[in-house]
């Protein structure tokens, strides 16, 4: 998005950007309650359609992970890109301590940094160059 | 092969297909009018398929005891690298220094967690 096509449209609602903010935020979390689910879901599976519907933590957890996907769709269908990646990538960061406190996965340098790493990854990814 | 190395396996290739479901769902969000028929496009659907087909091999890669969620799932970030790909080869999409440069980050993050598993 450049700053040339933004000025050709009607200004954004006040709310508008603290709104995708806060909506991404958001996702963020949910996003990392999702894949947490999934895992404990996908942990007790066995491969039988009834034994499927009734895993409690693989539905919640992929039902969950398609609410947030269209709760994102429409947050970035408001917000600035280059403001909301680096928040996007913040469900790394939540997946990551939730690993480690609540399936008790072992933390270590190399993952820390790892995280960090990618997390500044897609904030650069994301990132607009004033012009 | 370890289940280590079978977790990566599943997980990396559930990348690439994702990704490339992503890239199916933006040419058919192009044909979007304001008829719900409109939907029904051959490109939304083969995006959607790809990214159902990509979660089996994400959740086959993440299941049991020795598959840990802190090393897979960062790895679902190789998807902005194929991403990348797909924009420059579907899309025309430019290749700037600074997406090189994000996306040398994300690989090297992902090297880095892969050491720590």
């Amino acid at each position: 998005m450049s700053t040339t096509a933004t000025t050709a449209v009607a200004p954004p609602h006040p709310h508008a950007r603290r709104n995708s903010f806060l909506l991404v935020f958001s996702c963020t979390v949910l996003g990392a309650a999702a894949q947490l689910l999934i895992k404990t879901g996908m942990d007790h599976f066995s491969p039988n359609l009834l034994a499927i519907a009734f895993n409690i933590p693989l539905v919640a957890g992929y039902t969950l992970y398609g609410v947030n996907t269209l709760m994102m769709v429409l947050a970035l269908k408001n917000g600035e890109m280059s403001m909301l990646y680096p928040i996007i990538a913040l469900t790394y960061v939540w997946t990551t301590l939730a690993s480690y406190t609540l399936l008790g996965e072992p933390s270590n340098f190399y993952k820390n940094v790892g995280i960090v790493t990618i997390v500044l990854g897609v904030a650069v990814m994301g990132w607009k160059r004033k012009p | 092969m370890s289940p280590l190395l079978r977790s990566i396996l599943l997980v990396f290739t559930a990348s690439v297909i994702g990704s490339l479901g992503m890239a199916f769902l933006k040419m058919g969000s192009a044909h979007l009018t304001r008829s719900p028929w409109s939907f029904v496009n051959p490109k939304l659907l083969l995006g959607i398929a790809l990214f159902l087909f990509s979660s089996v091999f994400y959740a086959w890669g993440i299941k049991g005891k020795d598959a840990q969620l802190s090393v897979l799932y960062p790895m679902v970030a190789l998807g902005y690298v194929w991403g990348l790909l797909w924009a420059r080869l579907f899309f025309n999409e430019a290749l700037t220094r600074q997406k090189f440069i994000g996306l040398g980050l994300i690989l090297l993050g992902v090297c880095f967690v892969g050491m720590g598993s």
